[in-house]
């Protein structure tokens, strides 16, 4: 089975690929949203520490994130020892171990525009909820989220985008296990490696078209409402 | 301004002038080396000596992966040495117009079975069946040399097809050694140039894979194309071909072209 000359094996790369952004992006927004909201309200000292964890990623090179990863998720680690103890296996060269890598490395990307989001808010909405007789969660489900949906669609969208084109995390807790954990940006890496220009070419040329497809899909959102963050 | 903190301030100018200026003296166009990551150790040795002989010659290595290095040399990279652990890349940048040498085999080598957890000269190429391992890694057989060959010894020993769904690749011989120095893989293949550093060798031995089961890994470096009127590139090719350079080469156990 190949389509446009893309081979089966980057077929399943580029499907592995898509799967660990999705999971990645869903897993961060649910767990970002109650850290954005604290970090978007608190007055403790603690926030400016927890702000720079935050953001650290950002400035990190990715090999620092993945050397340390698989120190961490490896048999010796505090991570994957503990799970290893237990029974279970480490998480180096898994797919889990790749979602979690993909979670920290995009971390600040979810966080930021959603605690921006949150700030712009302020609380006045919720009060005026609130003393309408709404719920937490109907506060949440009818007032939080419609009103930070700008931010919640880039934080959705940068966090997709750079799983997608994700490399040095990857590569070094990854192990390029085909079906496994070759994402697609290792395999072009291997093409090109081995000198294969031709499939390093169509696997590339097919990434930039989606993402370049999934951008033209923003954009086209953005015409209705403002994406705040990355569009002026 | 108070006095000692305008001391510290000269402190700190001073120590930025020194800075620049032993910058600006090692900017005097050093020679530079592109080495396959397996030379790591024996050839920081050989530079040693070269920088004892030859003190008005700086020289700068960067470690990487061959195959990477012949598509940066082909691109214009300003490398002046290219040691290669496959002859075939400098090769193929010879008959590309790319080498202002022939291409000189330095060494042939050899790969090693080898763990960070025990001690795996008590280990053989079928010990691997062994369900205690349950990643094993080798470098990317695809583009990586040393993966190649551990490739074909596997499959010579007829344990590939078995072995392969335990196999994690390291993208070259130095990333394969870092997947089983973390843990994460229990055993891999690797050169033996690697497992003889002593301080790799102080965490337990390794197991000489039987060089009948593979291709010989010949190695081959060339003087490039940019490197061509590079004095210090000639000196130090001569200095590679010294009986000390070789001594070094030969106590990583690299067999040395006619021996």
């Amino acid at each position: 089975m190949t389509y446009f000359g893309i081979s089966e094996a980057d077929w399943a790369a580029l499907q592995l690929t898509l799967r660990l952004a999705l999971i990645s992006t869903a897993l961060l927004l649910v767990l970002c949203l109650p850290l954005a909201w604290w970090l978007a309200h608190t007055q403790r000292r603690i926030k400016v520490v927890v702000e720079a964890l935050v953001a650290l990623p950002l400035v990190l090179p990715p090999t620092v994130i993945g050397f340390y990863l698989l120190i961490l998720l490896g048999p010796r680690g505090a991570v994957g020892g503990t799970l290893e103890r237990l029974g279970a296996s480490h998480l180096a060269f898994t797919f889990t171990g790749l979602v979690i890598g993909s979670m920290i490395y995009s971390l600040p990307f979810v966080v930021q525009p959603l605690q921006n989001a949150f700030q712009a808010m302020g609380r006045r909405p919720l009060e005026v909820a609130a003393t309408l007789r709404a719920g937490p969660l109907d506060r949440l489900v009818s007032v939080v989220l419609p009103l930070s949906r700008q931010g919640l669609l880039t934080a959705a969208v940068l966090s997709f985008a750079h799983t997608l084109g994700e490399f040095g995390v990857l590569l070094m807790i990854g192990g390029g296990i085909p079906g496994q954990t070759q994402v697609a940006s290792i395999a072009i890496y291997s093409h090109v490696e081995a000198f294969d220009h031709a499939s390093a070419h169509r696997l590339s040329l097919f990434l930039l078209l989606t993402a370049f497809a999934l951008l033209v899909c923003v954009y086209a959102l953005n015409k209705r409402f403002r994406v705040a963050g990355i569009m002026p | 301004m108070s006095h000692p903190f305008r001391r510290l301030l000269a402190g700190m100018a001073a120590f930025a002038l020194s800075l620049a200026l032993t910058a600006a003296q090692a900017s005097e166009a050093p020679m530079r080396i592109a080495a396959a990551s397996d030379l790591r150790f024996a050839l920081e040795e050989i530079l040693e000596i070269f920088a004892v002989d030859h003190p008005e010659h700086p020289v700068e290595v960067v470690y990487g992966s061959s195959g990477r290095f012949r598509s940066q040399i082909e691109n214009g990279a300003p490398f002046d040495l290219y040691f290669s652990a496959d002859i075939a890349y400098p090769r193929a940048l010879e008959e590309a117009g790319q080498a202002a040498s022939e291409v000189i085999p330095y060494a042939e080598g050899r790969i090693v079975l080898w763990s960070d957890g025990m001690d795996a000269s008590e280990l053989t190429l079928e010990s691997l069946s062994d369900e205690r391992f349950r990643r094993i890694a080798i470098a990317n057989p695809r583009h990586a040399p040393y993966g190649a060959r551990a490739r074909e010894a596997l499959i010579a020993s007829g344990l590939w097809e078995a072995l392969e769904p335990r196999l994690v690749f390291g993208e070259n011989i130095a990333h394969t050694m870092q997947l089983v120095q973390s843990g994460a893989a229990e055993v891999g293949i690797i050169a033996l140039a690697l497992a003889r550093n002593p301080a790799v060798l102080e965490r337990g031995g390794y197991h000489l894979i039987d060089d009948a089961l593979h291709v010989p890994l010949e190695q081959g470096f060339i003087i490039t194309r940019h490197g061509g009127d590079h004095p210090t590139a000639k000196l130090f090719a001569e200095a590679m071909q010294s009986p000390e350079a070789r001594d070094i080469m030969r106590a990583y156990g690299f067999v040395l072209p006619g021996e």
